[in-house]
């Protein structure tokens, strides 16, 4: 019990030092560029002191189960060996975790006023709300898909810049012709999709897969796959742009 | 209390959406693996530490940062602090104006990405699979170096209103061009770092300022302009990413055959 105690107070410690920078940026521009006092000092002290429990807590809560969960999924697919359950599972995750997501719902809402304001779809409700309902799945299914490819990647062991480049080129012909209005959209919702939740799982998923199988290594084989489901919410919220 | 209910607010909601992830790992695992999840009771333990903790972090922050955070972002974009009480001068600004919200921009960049959950995870993972060569702080801090540069030219590309995308088919050519020579192994590591950077602390405080900048500067509108400042943060991080790959290879080179010439001598 002390040595959890011992850890956890050490994990602390290390919590508080992440979140240094942030208070010296804060403190130095409040009071020696913009010269004003710092407000409501009591509750920004309790507010840190709930960051720095909360990070400490989470990642001992990743080491438990978030990791162990994911790579012990990504050796029994392999066990198992069945690709078809490997790539319905890969993509079940990739398109849940993505759809649900609260930074893409509130992207997806701004992009519908948008399109409406730019005389796209008809400024209604229900043409907004709709609108917005479908880039979220959209979005959701490049990630699904995304994470499937990644995961045939690792599979077949193809290097990881082939494919990555291969998507730059498609975002980058997917601008020439997207309307501009959708442009800076698409590119923030290949940086939203991933959540805090989700990269751990799907780190322990590359790492797994990349472990496990013969001939993998998992530095090089293993990661990757956030990075695919970064890219292509790019290019499918383009397409969707062009095609309403 | 009413800090009590909002908690419980934000808990809940957090609830919600781990339960999709929760479903389909749980799902898996009894009907296609069709195996008993190994330690239930610390892999339940450890996901409610995670969303405990998850929970406590986010309205932390929502208590303490974010609102200073943006008003700050606000007060450094407002034209009184730039130019003072000449309203004349708004009008016609030169971009060097704005330097303290390009140096606001970078700090702010680089602290919040240090203190990123998700890319904490992303080092811790790959600090024990390249066997402790990678160090987790080494790659945060490379990281973070990345958004920060990259926080710093989104809000120059903000004032000066260039095109986005010249921005960023020029950052994927450098890092075509990094692919091509730097340590293979590092490759996918750096790509992946480009995703991680922005989630739950970065991103609120990041569109705050490419909002607040797009709305005060004359000619900018904030739907067409506010956006790509988080693009820009994917994107730095994989040239930083693999630059710090490059000068770490580099350096051992150098060391190395500083090594061999003093040998070779007689």
């Amino acid at each position: 019990m002390n040595a959890i105690l011992l850890q956890f107070m050490r994990s602390l410690r290390q919590s508080f030092q992440d979140l240094l920078p942030i208070i010296l940026v804060i403190v130095f521009f409040q009071l020696v560029v913009l010269q004003q006092p710092v407000p409501q000092l009591g509750q920004i002290l309790v507010g840190g002191l709930m960051v720095v429990l909360g990070l400490s807590l989470f990642v001992q809560g990743l080491q438990m189960a978030l990791f162990p969960l994911g790579e012990d999924m990504a050796y029994s697919f392999v066990k198992k060996g069945n690709l078809w359950f490997l790539l319905l599972f890969a993509f079940t995750l990739g398109f849940g975790t993505t759809v649900a997501e609260p930074a893409l719902i509130a992207i997806a809402e701004e992009a519908a006023e948008i399109a409406a304001g730019g005389g796209l779809i008809e400024d209604l409700e229900p043409a907004r709300e709709g609108y917005a309902t479908g880039l979220r799945l959209v979005v959701a299914l490049a990630v699904g898909i995304a994470l499937v490819v990644g995961v045939i990647r690792i599979l077949k062991g193809w290097p990881v810049q082939y494919l990555i480049i291969g998507g730059y080129v498609g975002v980058v012909v997917m601008t020439a012709f997207a309307p501009p209005e959708i442009i800076g959209i698409a590119y923030d919702s290949g940086g939203v999709t991933t959540s805090t939740v989700t990269v751990p799982l799907v780190a322990a998923l590359g790492i797994g897969l990349g472990s496990s199988i013969r001939g993998r290594d998992p530095l090089v084989d293993g990661f990757g796959l956030i990075a695919f489901a970064s890219l292509t919410p790019m290019i499918f919220v383009m397409g969707y742009g062009m095609l309403f | 209390m009413n800090e009590l209910i909002h908690f419980g607010q934000t808990a809940l909601g957090l609830v919600r959406d781990v339960l999709p992830i929760a479903a389909i790992l749980i799902g898996f695992q009894l009907l296609v693996l069709r195996r008993p999840i190994l330690n239930p009771a610390r892999v339940g333990v450890g996901l409610v530490l995670v969303l405990l903790g998850l929970a406590l972090f986010l309205e932390g922050l929502e208590l303490a940062l974010f609102p200073l955070g943006r008003l700050m972002a606000e007060q450094l974009t407002a034209p009184s602090f730039l130019f003072g009480e000449d309203t004349q001068a708004i009008a016609e600004f030169d971009w060097a104006d704005y330097m303290w919200v390009y140096i606001f921009a970078g700090a702010i960049g680089f602290a919040t990405t240090v203190a990123e959950p998700a890319l904490i995870a992303v080092s811790i993972k790959a600090n024990q699979v390249s066997g402790g060569t990678i160090t987790v702080n080494g790659l945060r801090f490379a990281v973070a170096v990345g958004v920060a540069i990259g926080v710093a030219m989104g809000a120059f590309r903000i004032v000066t209103g260039t095109p986005l995308h010249w921005y960023i088919i020029t950052g994927y050519i450098i890092v075509i061009i990094q692919t091509a020579v730097a340590p293979r192994a590092i490759i996918p590591l750096a790509y992946d770092s480009g995703g991680v950077t922005t989630s739950t602390v970065t991103v609120p405080l990041v569109a705050a300022l490419g909002l607040g900048l797009a709305e005060t500067i004359p000619g900018r509108s904030p739907l067409l302009d506010g956006f790509g400042l988080i693009a820009f943060a994917s994107l730095f991080p994989m040239i930083s990413v693999m630059a710090y790959a490059q000068l770490s290879e580099w350096r051992t080179r150098r060391v190395r055959e500083a090594n061999s010439s003093y040998q070779d001598r007689p």
